[in-house]
């Protein structure tokens, strides 16, 4: 009668306590237990909670797109594609999309290699772990604003100890140097140079988040699948890139996914380190929304710049959950 | 005796060969954690070293940057202290963060619970579409979301992040909770309803407690989302004393292009420390969550 008696229940169960009284099951039927209802009683208040705050201003904001709403004049009329029109007449908006481009899938890449990386890493074997692991997790845990004005700080035009350390190399700062003979680098002044950093900011930023959920994926992986194909004669290739590969590929998937969504989103890093500068060259979607829509005060044209990251991450997600789809059934 | 012999040196010789190579591995672990922790850490150790340095020291380019040329002084720690309003930021941060996690729990466990357990045909689908309601980015939305903000008469306070920041949290920590509520095996809410508990205080007094490690890693989880948010909290919230810590740090100690870069560090460093504790506490059980979570979802 009680869960003792099973010896499989654990002991966390507490059975009623008069155990004494069996309860016929039969009419017991309640609200509590017709699972259909409960479902929907269940789900309803984060749906509810969804739609009021989400899909009401997703549509609100499609709402914005289309209209000339300002800062100033928050009257809504309706403009039909103008403020598309107009985003596409500005080069900075193609920019934008280049680099929302070039940033996002160049970051992708390397946060799932070095991710990767970072998961073998710190899934080996060694003392002082948890040192490791707390100093690994930083970049990810700190609040994107707050690490970004760390690295505002460690690539100061004047005053980067990158740059001291270059000095120190000669490597900087003299005749011939490597990398020039200015005394800095002014990683966040010159176009190509601001993007790099940016992108690496990013990547330093979102590889620990990566590297844990490949330890997820790889702590999953049964080690005697590896360990059959070596006693059948697979090579270190072969077995890497028809064992080991194919396994990760799912959750390498899922970091990737994630690797973009925080990419995309993110506006923090951009703000704090370029403000979309040097010449517009690190400018993104999410960045030039905001300084059209928030800093310019024209509301439709920032929202229609919004809305543009939408179809593309709407698709990648798309993509990437049916591949991991895909490989679960095989 | 003269092939004992070789075979003897030969083992040895093997043994010392693999004994080299272990050490060698044991060597290029070591290393390779090593230059992971410093890659990651690296812009936190110069923000510490930054935090107690005296101004002449820091701004003299030519001074070695890593070590403290003149002595080193807690002065720019206590201005964060004394003369800034972080304290108030970071407990505008924990209390929102408190509130905001405690929603999250209060409506997505419920609702994770009926996506893996209660056997409805649309559960899959249903989760995926919560997930991809996480893919809506606030970039995308904090501008109609102001006005939604406004209409609630929260604008300029600290309680619109609490309102908001939910629809971060909430479809991501459903997410998570659907893997770890699924691990939860089956037999022990049947067992539990054969004891005579109803569907929804098996679920409350028996699922929940199981799962209760994995609760606790979505707590950290969505705590630190909270905590990192930029965008609303950015365009929401302008006086000072309702700030959070990710806006009130960058927008009140850089003034106009007066930075305070010692205080602004300290500050970085001392936000980020604690966050990181807690989180690598529960790292462990966050991975085991987030392959049930992720994968199997």
């Amino acid at each position: 009668m009680s869960a003792g008696a099973n010896p499989a229940a654990p002991t966390a169960i507490r059975p009623p306590e008069a155990p004494v009284t069996p309860v016929p099951a039969a009419p017991r039927r309640r609200l509590a237990d017709r699972e259909g209802a409960l479902a929907w009683i269940f789900l309803m208040p984060s749906v509810a909670y969804i739609i009021v705050l989400v899909a009401v201003p997703f549509v609100l904001a499609i709402g914005f797109a289309f209209s000339d709403v300002t800062a100033g004049d928050p009257s809504f009329d309706w403009v039909g594609l103008r403020n598309f029109r107009r985003a596409f007449d500005d080069p900075v908006f193609w920019q934008s999309l280049t680099n929302t481009v070039v940033f996002t899938g160049v970051s992708m890449v390397l946060i799932v290699l070095l991710g990767k990386v970072l998961a073998n890493i710190l899934m080996a074997d060694f003392r002082g772990k948890w040192v490791v692991r707390f100093l690994v997790l930083l970049p990810w845990t700190t609040p994107v604003a707050l690490s970004s004005v760390a690295w505002l700080w460690m690539l100061d035009s004047i005053f980067s100890p990158i740059d001291w350390v270059l000095r120190e190399l000669s490597l900087l700062g003299q005749e011939g140097a490597l990398f020039g003979d200015a005394s800095n680098m002014y990683w966040l002044g010159k176009p190509g140079l601001a993007m790099t950093s940016v992108i690496a900011v990013h990547v330093w930023r979102i590889t620990p988040l990566a590297a844990v959920i490949m330890m997820a994926g790889l702590v999953a992986i049964p080690r005697d699948l590896e360990e059959a194909a070596q006693v059948d004669g697979a090579g270190y290739w072969r077995r890497m890139f028809e064992v080991t590969i194919p396994m990760v590929l799912p959750v390498a998937a899922v970091a990737a996914l994630f690797g973009v969504v925080f990419t995309f989103t993110d506006i923090a890093v951009v703000d704090v380190l370029t403000r979309g500068g040097p010449n517009n060259s690190t400018q993104v979607l999410t960045s030039w929304a905001f300084f059209r829509g928030i800093e310019g005060g024209d509301i439709g044209q920032g929202a229609a710049t919004a809305l543009f990251m939408f179809p593309i991450l709407l698709a990648a997600a798309v993509a990437i959950l049916r591949a991991v789809r895909r490989m679960e059934v095989r | 005796m003269a092939t004992g012999a070789t075979t003897a040196a030969q083992a040895d010789r093997l043994r010392r060969r693999y004994a080299r190579r272990y050490v060698g591995r044991r060597i290029g672990v070591y290393l390779a954690a090593v230059t992971a922790a410093f890659l990651c850490a690296a812009p936190f150790l110069w923000s510490t070293i930054t935090a107690f340095k005296q101004n002449r020291d820091l701004y003299t380019p030519a001074n070695n940057p890593f070590r403290f040329n003149r002595p080193a002084t807690p002065d720019h720690v206590t201005y964060l202290f004394e003369r800034t309003a972080f304290v108030t930021f970071a407990w505008n941060t924990l209390w929102v963060g408190a509130l905001v996690v405690a929603i999250t729990l209060l409506l997505g466990l419920p609702a994770a619970y009926a996506l893996a357990r209660l056997e409805r045909p649309w559960a899959g689908w249903f989760g995926v579409a919560i997930f991809l309601v996480y893919l809506v980015p606030p970039t995308l939305l904090f501008l109609s979301m102001s006005r939604v903000v406004v209409e609630l008469g929260l604008q300029d306070s600290t309680w619109s992040l609490v309102v908001v920041y939910p629809t971060i949290t909430i479809p991501v920590s459903v997410w998570l909770l659907i893997g770890f509520l699924k691990t939860v095996p089956r037999d022990i809410e049947e067992q539990a309803m054969v004891d005579g508990y109803s569907r929804l205080a098996a679920f409350w007094r028996a699922v929940v407690p199981l799962a209760f490690p994995g609760v606790v890693a979505v707590v950290v989880f969505a705590f630190t989302l909270t905590a990192s948010e930029y965008i609303y909290a950015l365009s929401f919230v302008s006086p000072t004393e309702e700030k959070v810590v990710s806006t009130g740090v960058p927008t009140e100690l850089i003034r106009g292009d007066v930075f305070f870069w010692q205080s602004l560090q300290a500050a970085t460093v001392l936000v980020a420390v604690p966050i990181a504790f807690v989180f690598n506490l529960f790292l462990d059980r966050f991975i085991a969550g987030f392959t049930q979570g992720a994968v199997k979802g």
